[in-house]
């Protein structure tokens, strides 16, 4: 299972040329405002005809202008989750649900109505109109009739964007869920790093019409050059697992051996997540320092230097917990005497790993 | 009930069959034409608006006089429809069919707000959820432009019952066949003592025309709150 993307549009503002192909999993378009990622969705579903291209979901075609073919968009099956949620406000939240389903084809294999309500956690609204919902349940709600009307993708466009923060972290978990428990493959738009940290498998990066960048979410959230939010979005992932919960409001992890403190994070011990470690969060030491306040200190080696604009210089660290970015001044390296292959300890304070950093692990990802 | 007198009577009787028909037969194609004028773009867009508000803007009898020209025993139209048995010179059915135009802009400038108001994006998500053209349509735009389509068809039966001018001149003033009710206070008014009889046809005219207005103000108001979803 593959998506294709090729296309070339020109829009008042922007001349947009695309081209892209991801694996099956969460594949996050990632860029700025007005970077074409929107364009780049609507393409795909059918909503938007681009002037060229093509793009093929699993070798079966939508669209190619080569070849003439235009599937419409009610042909596609593709579930698109809005950013405004677009529910249907003369409908109850029941019908809404049973929109998709209703043209779906029929068969095995479809989603149970009952199993997505409950795994969104809807059941108590189903009687209620949207205009009574808040803007939480409303997303809950399109990612329930997205589902339901059995797409073979879920296209979803930036779905957090109007949500206030705690909302947001809500439906990151639900669209967590689905990634681990519906087996249909997202496309995903978004600009902000930490939902790319938590859901993508795969990213590819778009800035002004073009795609820079694509390839495993660990290698591109790693790379400072593509970071479309700039060098302060650059960071690395990690796997971990959960070792306990702590009474004093952490939570202990354990990555490749190294232990890790957090801020107190949802999952019990024994899941596997993900954290985000921004670069300009993490303080190198050659020697491994005493009386700090820090309570992660990893010992690894450099793996990369690469000086950028400005005063800054992105080391790369290899650790047994994975690599590691750390943004120092040049300054501070030539103090260090920072060289690739020099032994050195990553710090970093607990409370600087944001919870909305900190994800389950995508189960097709990396 | 013998206030109104048997030709009064069979005046209103008249008026409503003509203006209730002309309205509905009036509802699918305004339908139609407001959805293409409010969704679609294409050349000569500004004619067929044109067209469709010209009864509006046109003189009565210029409008009555067309329609004789066009379906009149003679008229082309007219011809073509005679052998299937539709026929509208001086019949209560060209009545309807006057009516019907007159009042045809008044139907589709009212539905074509409410579609322009109904927001693009809920149609776009129903097609992508698998709904073609026809079931959007059907699913999504035609439950919330009910309000307007209500207020359109009211429009519309308000314009036909006062439908004068077109009416005469295309099917004349015939008691029990064309005598509309205001062709019938033309009538009445014509003819010495026959005034009294012509206030009377005048308060019905007032009574029907304000309650078609009220019912359908409550009719929308009931409605854009079903749609609204509060």
């Amino acid at each position: 299972m593959s998506l294709e993307v090729a296309l070339t549009h020109a829009l008042p503002d922007l001349a947009l040329d695309i081209s892209f192909e991801v694996p099956r999993g969460v594949t996050v378009l990632f860029g700025r405002s007005g970077a074409g990622k929107t364009t780049v969705v609507n393409a795909v579903a059918g909503l938007l005809r681009p002037d060229r291209g093509r793009v093929a979901l699993d070798g079966r075609v939508l669209f190619d202008t080569q070849a003439g073919i235009w599937v419409p968009p009610h042909r596609r099956r593709l579930g698109y989750i809005f950013q405004e949620a677009r529910l249907f406000p003369h409908m109850t939240v029941r019908q809404n649900l049973a929109f998709g389903r209703w043209f779906a084809p029929r068969g095995p294999g479809a989603e149970d109505p009952a199993h997505v309500v409950d795994l969104l956690g809807i059941g108590h609204l189903l009687d209620r109109r949207p205009a009574l919902l808040s803007g939480g349940e409303k997303q809950r709600v399109a990612i329930g009739r997205a589902l339901l009307a059995r797409p073979e993708m879920i296209l979803a466009d930036e779905p957090l964007a109007a949500l206030d923060e705690a909302r947001k972290g809500e439906i990151l978990t639900y669209l967590e869920r689905v990634r681990d428990e519906v087996a249909v493959p997202i496309l995903y738009v978004t600009h902000s790093v930490a939902e790319v940290a938590r859901l993508a498998s795969s990213v590819v990066v778009l800035q002004e019409g073009r795609t820079i960048r694509q390839g495993p979410a660990t290698e591109v959230l790693a790379d400072p050059a593509v970071m479309p939010t700039g060098v302060r979005a650059v960071g690395a992932l990690i796997e971990a697992e959960v070792v306990r919960q702590l009474p004093d409001g952490l939570t202990e992890l354990v990555a490749g051996g190294l232990p890790l403190f957090v801020p107190r994070i949802a999952p019990a011990a024994g899941a596997q997540v993900r954290l985000r470690i921004a670069a300009h969060d993490v303080i190198l030491s050659r020697a491994r320092p005493e009386g700090l306040s820090a309570l992660n200190i990893l010992p690894g080696r450099v793996a990369a230097i690469r000086a950028g604009e400005g005063p800054g210089m992105m080391v790369t660290l290899d650790t047994d917990a994975g690599a590691l970015l750390a943004r120092i001044t040049r300054r501070s390296a030539q103090a260090l005497g920072l060289d690739v292959g020099a032994a050195c300890h990553a710090v970093l304070k607990s409370v600087a790993i944001a919870p909305e950093d900190v994800g389950g692990r995508p189960l097709g990802g990396p | 009930m013998d206030w109104l007198g048997p030709e009064g009577w069979q005046a209103v009787a008249l008026s409503l069959k003509v203006s209730i028909w002309a309205t509905l037969c009036a509802l699918p194609p305004g339908i139609a034409v407001a959805h293409v004028l409010a969704r679609r773009d294409f050349p000569g867009k500004q004619i067929l608006n044109g067209l469709v508000h010209l009864p509006l803007v046109l003189p009565p009898v210029v409008t009555g006089y067309l329609l004789l020209l066009g379906f009149g025993p003679n008229g082309p139209l007219g011809r073509l429809l005679e052998p299937l048995g539709i026929e509208f010179a001086f019949r209560w059915t060209g009545a309807a069919l006057a009516a019907g135009i007159m009042g045809f802009p008044l139907l589709v400038r009212a539905i074509r707000l409410s579609i322009e108001a109904v927001d693009p994006r809920l149609e776009q998500a129903a097609a992508t959820l698998g709904a073609s053209r026809v079931w959007v349509f059907v699913t999504v735009t035609l439950p919330m432009i009910l309000p307007g389509m209500v207020a359109g068809a009211v429009l519309g039966f308000a314009k036909a019952m006062g439908e004068f001018g077109a009416t005469i001149t295309f099917v004349s003033n015939i008691p029990g066949q064309t005598q509309t009710l205001p062709s019938a206070v033309y009538a009445f008014l014509q003819v010495p003592g026959g005034e009294p009889a012509a206030m009377r046809l005048v308060v019905i005219s007032v009574a029907v025309a304000m309650g078609a207005l009220l019912i359908s103000e409550a009719v929308s108001r009931r409605v854009a709150r079903r749609v609204a979803g509060t």
